[in-house]
Parts: structure tokens; C-alpha cells; sequence
């Protein structure tokens, strides 16, 4: 049961809620950094770290801290300070320990504390505590949530790097070349997302 | 005589020469996500706008104190605090945007226009341009958004504020792909636009991204040129 519902969370997270494609989540990024497939990748596994270390650190603090004081409230202010200290805190552990990946991921970090899919992850998942009902929603769900947020928004991103540089050749009208071509382009990727709906539920049933 | 004209265009840049959403290309996230309906986008528009006029003027006022280093984390819990206010007083007074809403109103916190207009404009100008540079913006972003949202819900419930307009309903327009499209189409009408007024035409999202001097030391060659291009209109003006 554990497992099952573990592994229907980690697909819906990839598949049929797509953070990028279909939550519209951390659209700059995807639009700013997905012309080379190089840049894409090294921002993607960023984002999907510090998702993953944040969801770690907001989910007890809410459910802990906020929640036996009636603080709710604060829920937004807390959680913006913690992925930014945390943010900051990674960076320079990775800058002292371990220098290599630094150089790879370190210029993507800054960017990080103001995309907001890493905060609308860590908020959505607290409203998904609620709403799931045919199975306890518990700390290891939001963990392989987190995770699999991260690995959709690095799917979304590679097949969307794929699609620019084709698009880069294409014979487009001067008005449309940039960005709203680049959009036009997203809603055909996010369009064949949207075959995916119903698939997890469908593979996974929980009766 | 002079002050009011001036002032009176501090407010009117952000709504047309200067469209966060359309020009600039700010806050794309609540611009795609909300605008299922007109009613949605002008919910979101209001709220934003207050968040952005209330920390504008924050901000403006402490622009002496708070020191260079830490005023991208100061600016945030700015903000944070008084997206907090506007998400507790819909949360009483309009709980049905509230859950239309839903996790886009914390968001607002996140969202690059408010961050870009702290540190483009409120941390360098007085607190009154800084309201009203805030309230034109603001009503900039709330007409953009208000644009997708009558065209989104129009096309895809056939419908206007909810209001029954036309027969016909293509569920796609409501639907994420929808949004991706009509924010294209719309990108490209303003370019358009642009080109024949013989204005230069946006094509890179990072253009006015707030954090755009962070990517400018680090390896993201297209930012690079365009901040550059940024600073050298910012010192021409």
C-alpha cells in the first residue's frame, strides 16, 4: 500500500500535474534557460535539489512549529525566508566542500529563491495533506513528491530544449520569432501533456 | 503644473509603454495560471497591485537603510509581509477569489514584477513616484491579464464575467495549452505593435528579470547581452 501510493505520487508529480506544463510553475526559468540543452539539464537537477532539501525542512516545520501554535498564517513568510536561507546555505556549503559541482550548479542558485515552483511545491504539498484521502499522505510522500516535481520540471525542460533548437532553423515571420513563437511552441509540448491525464489513476487504483 | 505631468507619467508608463506582462514580461506564471476567467485575472490583478503599491512604498521609504548587500533578502520579507495582509483580508472578505486563487495568492511573493519594480525603481525614487510607478504597474499587469482572461474564457466557456455570450466552447482555450497560445498571440500583437511604432521587440524573457545582474557574472551568455543593452538605455535616459 505504502509502496503503491508511494509510486502513484511520484508519476502524478512527473506526468499528469507537470509543475511547468500544467501547474504553470517556474514558466521564467523555462522560457529564460531552455534554449541550450546544457544550461536546461544544470538548472533542472538545481531545482530539483533544493525542492527536494526545502520540502525536508518547510513540511516539519509546518506541521511541528506552525500548526501546534496556530500560525498558519506565517506559512508564506517562513517558507519564503527558510528556501532563501537555504538557498544561501547550500551555496556556500557546495562553494567550501565540494567545488566541482559548484562550478556546474552554483550559477543557477541565486535564481533559485525566487522561482516559484520551488515554493508552490513546498505550499501544494501541504494542501495535498488534506485533500488525499485513500491513503495517509505522510512526510516520505511530500520527499518523493518534491522529487518528482524536480524530474518533471527536468523532462519538461529537455524536451522543450529539443524543440528550440529545431525551432531556431524555422522559417517564422519576423513579429513571431522569440518569444511568442517559444510560447506557441510550449502549448503544443503542454498539449501532449494533457494525454497523460487520468494515467496514473488509471495504472494505480486505490479503491 | 510640471510635478502633476510628470507624476501623471510615472503612473501611466506601466499601463501601455512599459506593460509588465506584455512588454517586459514579467510575473508569466500568475499570467498563465489565473486567466481561465476574467473574473480570476482581475481577483489577481487587484491583489498584486496592492502588494505592489504598499511595498513600493516600503521599500522607497527605507531605501537609505537598508544596506546593498542583504537588499534582495530585505525587499522579499518586505513583500512577504504584506502579501500575508492581502492574502488574510480576501481570505475574509472574498473567500471565492480566495479559492480560485488558490496557491497563486502566496505566490504573488515570488512574482518578478513586484521584486523587479523594488529594485528597478523603489530603491532608487521618493516614496509618491514609487506608489504611483507601483499603481501603474499594477494596473498594467490587471489589464494584461484581464485581456487573456475575457479571450480564455470567452473562447473556452463562451462566456464573459460569466455571463453567457457565445454557443460555442473549446474546452482547450481553459486548458493549460490554451493559455501557453493566447499569451504567444498576444505577445506577438504587441510586437507587432512595437515594430510599426518602431520600437525595438522583446525576445528574451530574461530582459527585465530582476535577478537579470546575477545571471551577468555567471555563464548565461544571452543575459549577459541583455542586461548590457539594458544599461546602456538606462544611462542614455
Amino acid at each position: 500500500m505504502l509502496v503503491k501510493s508511494l509510486v502513484a505520487v511520484f508519476l502524478a508529480a512527473i506526468l499528469t500535474e507537470n509543475y511547468v506544463l500544467s501547474k504553470f510553475l517556474g514558466i521564467c526559468p523555462f522560457l529564460g534557460v531552455s534554449k541550450k540543452l546544457n544550461t536546461a539539464v544544470g538548472m533542472s537537477v538545481a531545482v530539483t535539489f533544493v525542492m527536494v532539501l526545502s520540502t525536508a525542512v518547510t513540511f516539519p516545520i509546518y506541521t511541528y512549529l506552525l500548526v501546534p501554535y496556530d500560525l498558519e498564517y506565517l506559512q508564506t513568510i517562513v517558507f519564503i525566508l527558510i528556501i532563501a536561507g537555504l538557498v544561501q546555505l547550500v551555496e556556500i556549503v557546495l562553494k567550501k566542500y565540494i567545488p566541482s559541482l559548484y562550478e556546474s550548479l552554483g550559477v543557477y542558485l541565486p535564481l533559485i529563491t525566487t522561482n516559484c515552483a520551488i515554493l508552490g511545491v513546498t505550499m501544494l504539498v501541504l494542501q495535498k495533506v488534506q485533500t488525499t484521502t485513500a491513503y495517509e499522505y505522510t512526510f516520505g510522500h511530500a520527499l518523493v513528491n518534491a522529487l518528482g516535481a524536480g524530474i518533471g520540471f527536468l523532462v519538461a525542460m529537455v524536451m522543450f530544449a529539443g524543440v528550440r533548437t529545431r525551432l531556431e532553423s524555422a522559417d517564422i515571420p519576423k513579429s513571431l520569432k522569440g518569444l511568442p513563437i517559444t510560447l506557441v511552441a510550449a502549448s503544443l509540448v503542454a498539449l501532449s501533456f494533457l494525454g497523460f491525464s487520468g494515467f496514473v489513476n488509471n495504472l494505480i487504483p486505490f479503491a | 503644473m510640471a510635478n502633476k505631468t510628470s507624476y501623471f507619467k510615472e503612473f501611466s508608463k506601466g499601463i501601455i509603454k512599459e506593460n509588465p506582462v506584455l512588454c517586459l514580461v514579467l510575473g508569466t506564471c500568475p499570467t498563465l495560471a489565473v486567466t481561465t476567467s476574467a473574473f480570476n485575472a482581475i481577483g489577481m490583478g487587484v491583489a498584486a497591485t496592492a502588494v505592489l503599491m504598499c511595498s513600493n512604498a516600503v521599500i522607497s521609504l527605507l531605501r537609505k537603510v537598508i544596506p546593498d548587500k542583504v537588499r534582495i533578502p530585505a525587499y522579499i520579507t518586505i513583500i512577504a509581509g504584506f502579501v500575508t495582509v492581502v492574502q488574510m483580508l480576501v481570505k475574509a472578505f472574498a473567500p471565492a477569489i480566495d479559492e480560485s486563487l488558490g496557491i497563486f495568492l502566496p505566490l504573488i511573493v515570488v512574482n518578478c514584477i513586484i521584486l523587479g519594480r523594488a529594485e528597478m525603481y523603489a530603491s532608487k525614487n521618493p516614496v509618491i513616484p514609487s506608489i504611483l510607478d507601483g499603481l501603474g504597474m499594477g494596473v498594467g499587469f490587471t489589464a494584461a491579464l484581464l485581456c487573456m482572461g475575457i479571450i480564455r474564457e470567452l473562447l473556452g466557456s463562451g462566456s464573459i464575467f460569466g455571463f453567457e455570450v457565445l454557443p460555442i466552447q473549446i474546452l482547450i482555450f481553459i486548458l493549460p495549452p490554451g493559455g501557453f497560445f493566447v499569451f504567444g498571440i498576444l505577445i506577438y500583437l504587441a510586437n507587432k505593435l512595437n515594430t510599426r511604432a518602431g520600437k525595438e521587440v522583446v525576445e528574451n524573457p530574461c530582459h527585465s528579470c530582476p535577478l537579470s545582474q546575477t545571471c551577468k557574472t555567471s555563464s548565461f551568455a544571452q543575459c549577459k547581452n541583455e542586461t548590457t543593452d539594458k544599461e546602456v538605455t538606462a544611462d542614455v535616459s
